[in-house]
């Protein structure tokens, strides 16, 4: 492989090797040194839940109770690595695979269930997490993170120098994103507005079935040097890595010093979504080899043979992933649909002539049947 | 005849045209090795080779930019936007680009670009995967838009949509892409007539009381209130529009003329829809025909709610006719 490829290993940051092993590294160490064994148990929980969780999605799919789920699996650490170095004050534009991130910053994953099983299209109010609704238009979003950047800028949330004070803009999307036309001109615009946030591109190697190099010839943080801003390519599996590197970039960003790329190399261990089938266009061989590179293992034998992560403890965190799958499992099976005249709900803000006679029709239609007391109508 | 789904007419459609034309070349996401997310290219990347089954990148502007400049060399791209929802970031390049550069340049350029999207709802999708946004298209001029209903036509019209000089829009609806039918595989292909043989409209069930004028997903829902209508006393014409630009409507004008009653039923919103010029045709040149007002049903105006709601967001059997019998009973 090319060793400036969008496969090569080449610069990639790395703190943990995928058989536990720490590794240091000059200029990013010193971004992770705040994670002690506690800290680093904190984030095995959070992984390890967040894995529960989306195991128990896949299944409600297959048993019909939700539409479509799109699983994080092998993407933990790039979530959970990246969301912690976020404040509260700092924004997430996330695409739609980040449910680490959205559990980070506190919404309720059993509720993320009722836009999969098609109930609405969001099942948060952004501004309670700070954290975007889902986007499923590739790409669509990274321009609304860059406008949002840039307006957060211009109300003096970026330079002051507290820490209590300044924020910044994650924005979440993919390998596939990168050759959006918007992702394209949300590069440009947040570089030349020199904005305050961190695209961070988690590459797990597939947009559905084409590989990375289907996009690019070359590293997809190498993007980020065609529009002046920094670049780097981090082990998305290593938790420790992404922290760091994250944790660099939203800094760089809150004081002033404008947007960075980071690219996340981790890999899909699951389908694109429950409708696909991988086995049409990835072997078993390149599984296997992503299989020994989970993100969470990793981190269990790092733990584990620093005799910092106990098997009660390990217990008591699984428990706590299959309460919260179970709650959300409960939680989705009594859920209610609203009645259908409230799909003519928030359109617009203000009335309009023809939604509300729409509505006035359909409520008469409805009512019709009633009046008719069991005949078609 | 072959019993074929409508997926795998299309399927037999592209093979066809990609045997009868070295110059066809299909593009779009995940239709190489994948075969479409819908598997509607399913084994043609394997038969014909990545040059002409092209797995493009992730960029719907840059698929349809690019299939422009193909053309111009004298290729036949066939484009697949992945879902309805997707085509939107192509809109500058089918609407400022694809649909005028022939008038532009004073006919001295024609772009053969066939652009095939999977649109309509009833599936049970996730957002921007259900949406019907074909009056976009009609309205744009430059552009033919086409739609079939059927396995048959699917395998037909994708022929004759390549063969046509002038870009086409071929809106397939998903949810019958599972139906299955007898299909002529061997039917002789006639390119001179692909234009105005894609064009036209056809009268898939005979009628006097009432015309139902559908086309794509809705064809289905018109044939079966049609029958309820009949088992009900009422004789109702349907008519598959087939094409929805041009609009070939001298044929819904005729039935029109003899029923008097005119009900038309599409899955995208009533309002500016293809249903309006319908019947804004329909009161121009059937007026004095016409014995109760001309209905349309369909989607309501707000975005596609969640599929939750779809089966009462989207014209259903009883929707259509009420309609049906609104009409009737004038
Ligand atoms: C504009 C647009 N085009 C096509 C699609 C269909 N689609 C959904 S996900 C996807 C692949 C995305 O790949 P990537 O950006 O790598 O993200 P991943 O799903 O791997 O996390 C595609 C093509 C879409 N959602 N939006
Ligand atoms: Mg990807």
């Amino acid at each position: 492989m090319d060793a400036h490829g969008p496969l090569s290993d080449n610069g990639v940051v790395r703190l943990l090797t995928h058989t536990g092993d720490r590794l240091e590294h000059p200029e990013y160490s010193p971004f992770a040194q705040d994670l002690d064994f506690a800290a680093l148990r904190a984030m095995w929980r959070e992984m390890v839940i967040v894995r529960a969780f989306d195991t128990e999605a896949t299944s409600l799919q297959r048993q019909g109770e939700l539409g479509l789920w799109v699983a994080a699996l092998g993407q933990e650490a790039a979530q959970i690595g990246s969301g912690h170095a976020l404040t509260d004050r700092d924004w997430v534009f996330p695409s739609y695979r980040e449910h680490g991130v959205a559990y980070l910053r506190g919404v309720d994953l059993a509720d993320i269930l009722r836009t999969f099983r098609g109930l609405e299209h969001s099942s948060w109010v952004p501004n309670e997490h700070n954290f975007h609704l889902y986007t499923l238009v590739i790409g669509a979003h990274t321009l609304h993170a860059t406008g949002y950047a840039m307006a957060m800028d211009w109300d003096g949330l970026v330079g002051s120098g507290r820490p209590d004070h300044d924020a910044a803009v994650i924005c979440y999307f993919g390998d596939g994103a990168t050759s959006e036309g918007d992702t394209n001109e949300a590069l440009v615009f947040a570089a030349v507005n020199n904005a305050p946030i961190v695209f961070f591109c988690q590459n797990n190697q597939y947009a559905i079935s084409e590989p990375t190099t289907r996009q690019s010839k070359v590293a997809l943080a190498q993007r980020a040097s065609g529009v002046g801003i920094p670049g780097v390519r981090v082990d998305g599996n290593d938790v420790l890595a992404s922290y760091a590197v994250t944790r660099q970039a939203l800094e760089r960003a809150r004081s002033g010093g404008g947007p960075t790329f980071i690219e996340a190399l981790t890999y899909r261990m699951a389908a694109h979504t429950t409708s696909d089938d991988p086995t049409r266009y990835r072997t078993r061989d390149e599984e296997d080899y992503w299989r020994e590179r989970d993100p969470i293992a990793r981190l269990t034998a790092y733990l584990e043979r620093a005799g910092e992560l106990p098997q009660a403890f390990q217990e008591e965190v699984r428990a706590e992933g299959k309460e919260l799958a179970t709650r959300a499992r409960i939680r989705l099976k009594e859920s209610v649909r609203a009645p259908a005249r409230d799909m003519f709900d928030h359109v617009y803000a203000e009335p309009h002539a023809t939604v509300d006679s729409e509505r006035a029709w359909y409520e008469r239609y409805e009512e019709s049947f009633v009046d008719a007391e069991g005949s078609h109508r | 005849m072959t019993t074929l789904t409508m997926a795998a007419a299309i399927n037999a459609g592209l093979r066809k045209a990609m045997e009868r034309d070295p110059k066809v070349v299909l593009m779009g996401e995940d239709i190489g090795v994948l075969g479409g997310v819908f598997r509607v290219t399913d084994g043609l990347h394997k038969d014909f080779g990545g040059d002409r089954v092209r797995d493009t990148p992730l960029a719907e502007s840059g698929i349809v930019g690019t299939a422009i400049g193909m053309a111009m060399r004298g290729y036949r791209p066939v484009c697949e936007i992945q879902f309805d929802g997707f085509i939107f970031p192509a809109f500058s390049q089918i609407t400022t680009q694809l649909a005028k550069m022939h008038y532009r340049a004073q006919g001295n350029i024609t772009l053969p670009v066939t652009i095939r999207v999977p649109f309509a709802g009833n599936i049970g999708a996730i957002e921007h995967h259900s949406e019907s946004p074909e009056g976009y298209f009609t309205h744009t001029p430059g552009l033919r838009v086409a739609a079939p209903a059927t396995p048959e036509d699917g395998f037909t019209m994708i022929q004759q949509a390549i063969a046509c000089p002038d870009p086409v829009i071929f809106f397939e609806p998903k949810a019958r892409y599972w139906d299955k039918a007898d299909v002529d595989l061997d039917a002789p292909f006639d390119e001179a007539k692909a234009t105005t043989g894609m064009s036209r409209a056809r009268i898939v069930r005979q009628g006097d009381d009432a015309t139902i004028v559908a086309y794509g997903p809705t064809v289905r829902l018109a044939l079966q209130v049609a029958q309820v209508s009949e088992e009900e006393g009422s004789s109702v014409e349907v008519i598959d529009l087939r094409s929805l630009s041009p609009l070939d409507h001298q044929t819904v004008v005729r039935s029109v003329k003899k029923t008097g009653r005119c009900v038309i039923v599409h899955e995208a919103p009533s309002a500016f829809g293809v249903g309006a010029e319908i019947a804004a045709r329909v009161t121009e040149e059937a007026f004095f025909h016409l014995e109760a007002p001309v209905l349309r049903v369909g989607g309501f105006f707000m975005p596609y709610p969640g599929s939750k709601f779809e089966h009462d967001y989207l014209p259903s059997v009883d929707r259509l006719l009420d309609a049906v019998d609104r009409v009737l009973a004038h």
